[in-house]
This record gives C-alpha cells, sequence and structure tokens, in this order.
C-alpha cells in the first residue's frame, strides 16, 4: 500500500454540493492544500507566462475561521479579478495569515463555488499533522 | 446517525423524529415523504441535519422536511424551521448563500406545433440574450445609486426602467420586494459582486427552459393562472448571485461571534444565528432582505430579455409570442409571519431552505385573481424531466408553516454524476427525445443529469397527498439553457 503524501487533498462525495478533504503537516500548509484542492475542484487553469503578486491579511479566533477567510478571499480574487495562485508564502499565527501569493489570470474556470462552509469543519490534529474536511456550496 | 427505526409512521406520507430521539432537540422533526423516499433519503445525512436544526434556539411547532430533502451543509435542504419573533434566533446558514434562488414562471398562448421549427434557434437567442457561466457578467452595470435602490425596491426597480409591467409584479412572491431592505448593512465586497451581475443566470444547477404544458390537472387554477395545454412556458431559476453568496459569508462569519457573545451553543457552526432582535439579528435582515430584492430585480431582468428572445425567435412565425407573468417564488429566504400553532396565532421567523411558500386559499399577500385558488408554487425537475406548478392549500398553513417542495432534489453526489454520465452523451441523449440543449459546461451538465436527482413526479405526488399543494399543471421541457 503506497504512502499518504505529507501532504494533500481528496475530493469526499457531497450529495448537492463539493467537499473536499485537506491535509499537511502545518496549518500553512493546510492553507495551501485547500487552495489547490478548491482550485481543482473549479477546474481553474491559468494563463502562462503572466505572473501576479497580492498580498492580504485575514484574520479569525481560531483554525477553522482562518480556514474560511482564507479560501473566500480566493474566492473573491477569482471572481472580481479573475485572478488564481499557485505559489504561497503564508505566515500563520494563531489568529491571523499574513499571505503573499504568486499567480495568473485564470484563462478557464469550468465550475463556480458560491461560498466556503463551517458545515462540519473541523481542523484536527493527528500523528501525521493537520487535517480537515470542508464543504462548499455550488 | 438517525437510523429507520427512530423515526415514527404518522401516515403514509407523514413521520416524525420526535424530541426524545436527541437531548439537545427543541422540537420534533416531521417528514413528508413516502417509505420509498425515506428510505432515499436515509442514504445521506440529511435526517442528522434536521435534528442538528431542531436545536435551534427559540424553535415554534417542529422542523419540517420534505420529500424532495437532501444533504446540505448544515441545514438540510428540503427544510423549514419557524423562531418565535422577536427573541427566537434567525440563522443565515438555514437560508442559504443563494438568498431568495428561485423560479419565474411565465406562460404563453403559444402552441407548441406552431412553433417546432423555430425551437432550436428560440434555444439560441435565449442563450444570447440571457448571460449565463461562470464568471460572466451582466449586459448591465449598475452605479452606487442603482445598486441601492436595486437592493430597496427589487423588481419594482425594474419597473421603473421599462423592463416589467405591473402584472409581472403583481403576479410574485412579496410582489417583487421585500420589505425592511437596509442597504447599509451590506458590505462593500457584496456590492462590488453584485453590480455587473444583475440579469445573469449563473451556472450550476440555474437554468432556463421552455415547456410545453403536458397536462392541466386544476382547470380552474390553470385558467386564472393563464396556463394552456399544448402552449408554451417558460421556467427562470437562479438567484441573488455573488451578491447574495457574499451577503451570507459576511453574516455566518460575523454570527460566529455572535452566537458566543449570546451563549449559543450548536452542533453545527454553519447553523450559528443570533436573536432576530439583536443587532446581529436585525442587520442580517436588513442585509438579507436586500440580497433578496437583488434576486427578485435578477429573475425580472432575465424574463425582460427572454421576452425579447422570444420575440426574436418567434415574431412572424406566430401571432402572439408575448409571455405573461405566471408567478415569482424564492426557496431560500427567511420570513416574517403569522401561523397557527396550537390553536393560536403566533407571529415566527419561518426559515426556508430549499423548500416554497405555499399559501392557501384566502391568504395575505395573493393578488386578486389567486386568491380563490391559493399561491402558485413551482417545482421545477431535472433536465429532461417533468416540472409542475401547484397552488398552496389551508393544509400547508396548518401543517408545514405554509411551505411545501421545492424541486426534485438531488439523490447522487456530483462527484459520482461526472464519473457515471459524460456530459456530452448526455446532450445527445436529451436531443434525441426533442429537447435542445444550450449548454456552457460539459462537465456542468453531466453533474446535473436526471439520474442524479429523485423523481419529480413521486416528489410531487407526496405533497399532494399530504395535502401540503395541490395539483394544477405539468410541464414538459423541449429546450434548456445553462451556465
Amino acid at each position: 500500500m503506497p504512502e499518504k503524501a505529507p501532504s494533500g487533498f481528496e475530493e469526499i462525495e457531497h450529495t448537492a454540493d463539493w467537499a473536499l478533504r485537506v491535509w499537511a503537516p502545518d496549518l500553512a500548509g493546510l492553507l495551501e492544500e485547500a487552495a489547490r484542492g478548491m482550485y481543482e475542484l473549479s477546474g481553474i487553469r491559468l494563463q502562462k507566462g503572466a505572473r501576479v503578486i497580492r498580498s492580504f491579511k485575514v484574520e479569525s479566533t481560531d483554525a477553522e475561521g482562518l480556514l474560511v477567510n482564507f479560501l473566500s478571499e480566493l474566492l473573491h480574487f477569482a471572481e472580481k479579478e479573475k485572478l488564481a495562485f499557485d505559489t504561497f508564502e503564508l505566515l500563520v499565527s494563531e489568529s491571523v495569515v499574513d499571505a503573499r501569493l504568486e499567480g495568473a489570470p485564470i484563462v478557464e474556470q469550468k465550475k463556480e463555488i458560491k461560498a466556503v462552509t463551517y458545515h462540519n469543519l473541523s481542523v484536527r490534529a493527528g500523528p501525521q499533522g493537520l487535517s480537515a474536511e470542508i464543504v462548499f456550496d455550488v | 446517525m438517525v437510523d429507520l427505526t427512530d423515526i415514527k409512521r404518522i401516515s403514509d406520507v407523514e413521520w416524525e423524529i420526535p424530541k426524545s430521539f436527541r437531548a439537545d432537540m427543541h422540537v420534533p422533526v416531521r417528514i413528508f415523504a413516502t417509505r420509498e423516499l425515506l428510505e432515499a433519503i436515509a442514504g445521506d445525512r440529511s435526517l442528522e441535519q434536521a435534528v442538528n436544526a431542531a436545536t435551534l434556539p427559540g424553535l415554534v411547532g417542529q422542523v419540517v422536511v420534505m420529500p424532495d430533502m437532501h444533504q446540505g451543509y448544515g441545514f438540510p435542504i428540503g427544510g423549514v424551521a419557524a423562531t418565535r419573533y422577536p427573541d427566537g434566533v434567525i440563522s443565515p446558514g438555514a437560508i442559504g448563500y443563494d438568498i431568495n434562488c428561485g423560479v419565474r414562471l411565465l406562460g404563453s398562448q403559444i402552441e407548441v406545433g406552431a412553433v417546432a421549427a423555430e425551437l432550436e434557434d428560440l434555444a439560441q437567442a435565449l442563450n444570447r440574450h440571457c448571460p449565463s457561466g461562470v464568471g460572466k457578467s451582466g449586459h448591465y452595470r449598475l452605479n452606487e445609486n442603482e445598486l441601492e435602490e436595486v437592493m430597496r425596491d427589487g423588481a419594482r426597480w425594474m419597473l421603473k426602467k421599462g423592463f416589467a409591467t405591473e402584472a409581472d409584479l403583481q403576479r410574485s412572491e412579496e410582489f417583487g420586494r421585500m420589505p425592511g431592505a437596509d442597504p447599509e448593512k451590506v458590505s462593500k465586497r457584496a456590492r462590488q459582486r453584485g453590480r455587473d451581475q444583475i440579469g445573469t443566470l449563473g451556472a450550476g444547477n440555474h437554468f432556463i427552459e421552455v415547456d410545453v404544458v403536458d397536462a392541466i390537472y386544476d382547470e380552474d387554477a390553470a385558467q386564472a393562472m393563464g396556463l394552456r395545454e399544448g402552449c408554451l412556458a417558460l421556467q427562470i431559476h437562479c438567484g441573488s448571485r455573488g451578491f447574495g453568496h457574499q451577503i451570507c459569508t459576511d453574516y455566518v462569519r460575523d454570527f460566529q461571534a455572535a452566537a458566543q457573545r449570546y451563549h449559543i451553543t450548536l452542533p453545527d457552526r454553519e447553523l450559528v444565528c443570533a436573536p432576530v432582535n439583536s443587532p446581529e439579528g436585525i442587520a442580517y435582515m436588513g442585509a438579507m432582505n436586500a440580497a433578496a430584492n437583488f434576486a427578485f430585480a435578477n429573475r425580472q431582468l432575465l424574463a425582460h430579455l427572454a421576452r425579447q428572445a422570444f420575440e426574436e425567435a418567434l415574431a412572424g412565425r406566430v401571432k402572439n409570442w408575448h409571455l405573461h407573468q405566471i408567478y415569482d417564488i424564492a426557496h431560500n429566504m427567511g420570513k416574517v409571519e403569522t401561523h397557527e400553532v396550537d390553536g393560536k396565532a403566533v407571529k415566527v421567523c419561518v426559515h426556508r431552505k430549499g423548500a416554497t411558500r405555499a399559501f392557501g386559499p384566502g391568504a395575505p399577500g395573493l393578488p386578486p385573481e389567486y386568491q380563490k385558488i391559493g399561491q402558485p408554487v413551482l417545482v421545477p425537475g431535472s433536465m429532461g424531466t417533468a416540472s409542475w406548478v401547484l397552488v398552496g392549500t389551508k393544509g400547508s398553513m396548518q401543517r408545514s408553516f405554509g411551505s411545501t417542495c421545492h424541486g426534485a432534489g438531488r439523490t447522487m453526489s456530483r462527484s459520482q454524476a461526472k464519473r457515471t454520465v459524460r456530459g456530452e452523451d448526455l446532450r445527445k441523449e436529451l436531443e434525441a427525445k426533442g429537447i435542445h440543449i444550450q449548454a456552457g459546461s460539459m462537465a456542468g451538465l453531466a453533474e446535473e443529469a436526471p439520474k442524479a436527482y429523485k423523481d419529480v413526479d413521486a416528489v410531487v405526488e407526496t405533497v399532494a397527498k399530504a395535502g401540503i399543494a395541490r395539483k394544477v399543471a405539468r410541464l414538459r421541457p423541449v429546450a434548456v439553457v445553462k451556465g
């Protein structure tokens, strides 16, 4: 049985919406995998060559809130500026994510995510690091 | 987890999870379903979500769930919960991100036989006139003042612009405008998202569909609505777009702290809530009503654009290509209403998520022509299957807070649908049945395959047998436009 990668994401079944399971050694890694997973669910493809950088901060009282607020910020960039990101520099404290992201304009997006939900969201610590299951409204 | 053995049978179409099932439930859960539909419902976590919903503070009566129910993201889709007004709670997640997602139905005198050769052109014209798809902007970009006016006035703003008739507004839930909208409570980010999305369909399960009235079950009601067998009708299914999604996102986030302030513990953070009469509750209601008005205006503008498409495709082919409004309903909404509970009239905040208001004959808020028959209820099926026009009943007022089902309800996950259905094959299958398809995404089409949904006829039979709606007409699709 092949060993699971230290970080990653996989789609999980949900009747009407989309859901991901994500895992990583730490919260910064978890946020990055969640972002990559969300982009994959949306069928996002980036323009080659053109690069953009965006920096922002999100705050919350807990890891779940940071996850929701961080991904919501990415949804905002996708919708309003038609941008997505593939390189993540994240400084994460208990209540703040300081993000510097590099990416490009979106040339194709197959599906629309309306929102990131808190449904059953719990960032769990295990022997390999952190994991969470995230449900998106579509 | 809820097992079928935990559920008490009330009748062939009514069941109950008693309050005693779990210690934190405040009220029981009442399920409208046949045994067969209930067994399908038990296949996902929707019953557990209904039990979770029954823990909301200030609940009155029971949580009601419909035969099209399925798992959502906190509150089950197909659920209705009423909280005491003003000190019970309001929960943004129990209304949904797509505030005032709903359906508009327009009728015509166009006989399908007279335009069979034009249906492909009509589908293409609708696709051109009505913007749809991921990230698609509308033809109109609202400035800040105009957006504020839309937030306050809803479909009535479109009347001022010449994109609506008074009859369109009269034949709409809330006459196309929710009172109590407060633009001050809408974030800058929501406004940014809303300004170029008015008059857009979106993607996912939103659609515009041309139907034929296939069968009439209530002649008087059909006549009052202007529904004629063999004639075309048009459905528009969409909501408040990114504007509403952002408002819900903002308030679900803000209510996380509010729930702690009011010492509210919940089994699912997506059910987060605050008292209706708290500053947070009042702010959310104001913003929710603004989003609801955006959605009414959105469907109104799409109706106007659809009328243009009909004119382009059919003028000169038929004498009368006009589309008249039958009704416009919401199926994600929170409203303050008065209902009878244990023999007393009680003011409540009714949360409907994937459930439709179904006021009976004589109820307030209906236009004169519908007073005798009850409020029209529009129940779209999946692509390629029937849709239904129903009316509300006195039964729904007594047993389900004036509510009924909203659609067919999913049974299959989107990922399973993608794995088992090829969009291109589905398109060919539907076209072989005479249904003209305009779809922006084959993957999106596959996710919406008919096999992913319950049998809408069975759902409608159930609500009719339960007495919470009455059948008026069955519609059959002939063209579908999807983003």
